[in-house]
């Protein structure tokens, strides 16, 4: 019930690029298209929304994938 | 009553009997007054000036509008003693407020960068100053020399990194102190400081620390008795374009854009006003209205950026225009990322089309639609900049460029440019 309980913090993951880094190799894209499209010149575009449980393992090897370590995770401060 | 040749609202170009030209330090404290800064760490003087610079809203004046007192904290949690940084690097071409400055009134920028060392507890403080502004650099190195003289508090070295729009940029100016690279990085958390070595850096626009100057002279009601609540105190403005009298003006916050440019002379009918500069924005003729202060300008889609104003002459081609910077900003780009160094010369080329007539009927749409996908997509704001001042100029001059998208070229687009690039090595030939 809304209001009932305090307002709880949790911890959420949020995929982000670091644009000096990224080469375009676009890996990032099809590990994760879920949340990364890439423009006419191959760079990715990010939807920075915060991950559900799902996608986080597909997005944790995105970044491990890229080449130039450029796919980031960051963590933000999710509601509830 | 005494006559004045200045004006009530000018006080950073507060004009001693000799007019505006520097007055040298002897000069430079009758005019002002003492500042009584502390030669040894004084944590009590410290906090005084930290309080009253929180206190009177004082927001940085080099494009960015962060509030100065919330800079010096995230440095002062770093407790190391920091590096101060005057930006004078001006990379705007539309701008010569802080020239004017570093003209007029070196020892007040001095002053600022003085006191905030003092707060902080640094030991030196770097000027930059472009390597094509030597006027700048002599003006600053001769009031150096003369403070020196009188004992100084903390060594002032002037630097002189290359004049390049980028980097003036915070963090490239920064990387260029360090390791002479003048590139943006990406900062995830900009509360956490900059670094040279292990130094955080403090790092400040001059007009902002000629300003911090005042605030410790006079306090914070003094600097908060002109311009608004939400903007304090004066700023800068460069202005341009069709106007009698081209320069710097110093006027309160909130000032109405068409009033500051009355202050100059416009010699006739406008299409349009830049504000901002070349990462700004474009506003129609009817918004002259708007108060020249981040909040309303805002509201307009519109930056106050660092303070300029080119007013466009009913005649000239703000598509041309829009153009001619959108080409120039797109080579200033440092070219570390994909979306600016792809992104803005797509954009160029698509606008140099559209103003010769010449482009597809698709362009209008491509143009916007690549604009959004630039935007926020760089480490640092420079396409953010671009591709705002583009989409405003498609706003404001819809109706030229939809005439320019069905095949009608602008005649003004041969008119002498008003916004100034500055010269790149010719790489074909074609006009001057």
């Amino acid at each position: 019930m809304i209001g009932s309980a305090p307002a709880r913090t949790r911890v959420a993951l949020r995929v982000r690029v670091d644009p000096v880094a990224c080469d375009a190799y676009g890996f990032c894209a099809e590990l994760l298209p879920e949340r990364v499209t890439l423009d006419e010149w191959g760079y990715p575009v990010v939807d920075g929304t915060p991950l559900d449980r799902t996608l986080v393992e597909l997005a944790t090897r995105a970044a491990a994938e890229c080449p130039r370590r450029a796919f980031l995770l960051e963590q933000v401060a999710a509601d509830r | 009553m005494t006559t004045t040749t200045h004006r009530s609202d000018e006080r950073l170009l507060h004009a001693g009997p000799g007019g505006p030209s520097d007055p040298g330090l002897a000069g430079h404290l009758a005019l002002h007054g003492p500042l009584g800064i502390p030669r040894h760490d004084d944590p009590a003087w410290a906090e005084a000036l930290r309080a009253e610079v929180a206190a009177s809203g004082l927001s940085g004046r080099g494009g960015g509008g962060f509030p100065a007192a919330l800079k010096w904290d995230s440095v002062l949690r770093t407790n190391r003693r920091p590096l101060v940084v005057v930006n004078a690097m001006e990379g705007e071409p539309a701008s010569a407020k802080d020239r004017a400055l570093l003209a007029w009134s070196p020892h007040l920028v001095l002053d600022g960068a003085e006191a905030v060392a003092a707060a902080s507890g640094a030991r030196s403080v770097v000027v930059c100053v472009a390597d094509d502004r030597d006027d700048s650099a002599r003006a600053v190195q001769r009031a150096v020399t003369e403070r020196a003289a009188t004992g100084a508090r903390c060594s002032i070295s002037v630097e002189r990194p290359p004049a390049r729009y980028v980097t003036g940029e915070e963090s490239a100016l920064v990387s260029w102190i360090e390791r002479r690279v003048a590139r943006p990085s990406l900062r995830v958390d900009k509360s956490v400081p900059l670094r040279v070595g292990r130094r955080p850096v403090l790092l400040h626009n001059a007009e902002t620390l000629a300003q911090v100057a005042l605030i410790a002279r006079h306090g914070a009601p003094w600097f908060r008795a002109l311009g608004s609540p939400d903007a304090p105190g004066t700023t800068l403005v460069t202005v341009s374009g069709a106007v009698a009298s081209p320069g710097v003006v110093e006027v309160e916050l909130g000032t109405a854009v068409d009033e500051v440019v009355a202050r100059c002379g416009p010699t006739g009918p406008l299409a349009g006003y830049l504000v901002g500069g070349y990462g700004g924005a474009w506003l129609a003729p009817e918004l002259g209205a708007t108060p020249l202060a981040p909040g309303p300008l805002a509201r307009v889609g519109a930056t106050l950026g660092v303070g300029i104003i080119v007013a466009l002459p009913v005649g000239s081609c703000g598509i041309a225009e829009t153009a001619r910077v959108a080409r120039w900003m797109a080579g200033e780009s440092a070219g570390q990322c994909g979306p600016c160094v792809f992104g803005l010369p797509a954009v160029a080329d698509d606008l140099e089309l559209l103003a010769a007539g010449r482009a597809d009927a698709d362009v209008l749409a491509r143009v916007e639609e690549r604009s959004r996908s630039i935007a926020g997509r760089g480490a640092c704001r420079h396409p953010d900049g671009v591709v705002r001042m583009v989409r405003s100029a498609l706003t404001v001059f819809a109706a030229d460029a939809a005439r320019h998208a069905a095949g009608d070229p602008c005649e003004g687009r041969h008119a002498p440019s008003l916004l100034p690039v500055p010269a790149a090595p010719a790489v074909s030939g074609g006009a001057s």
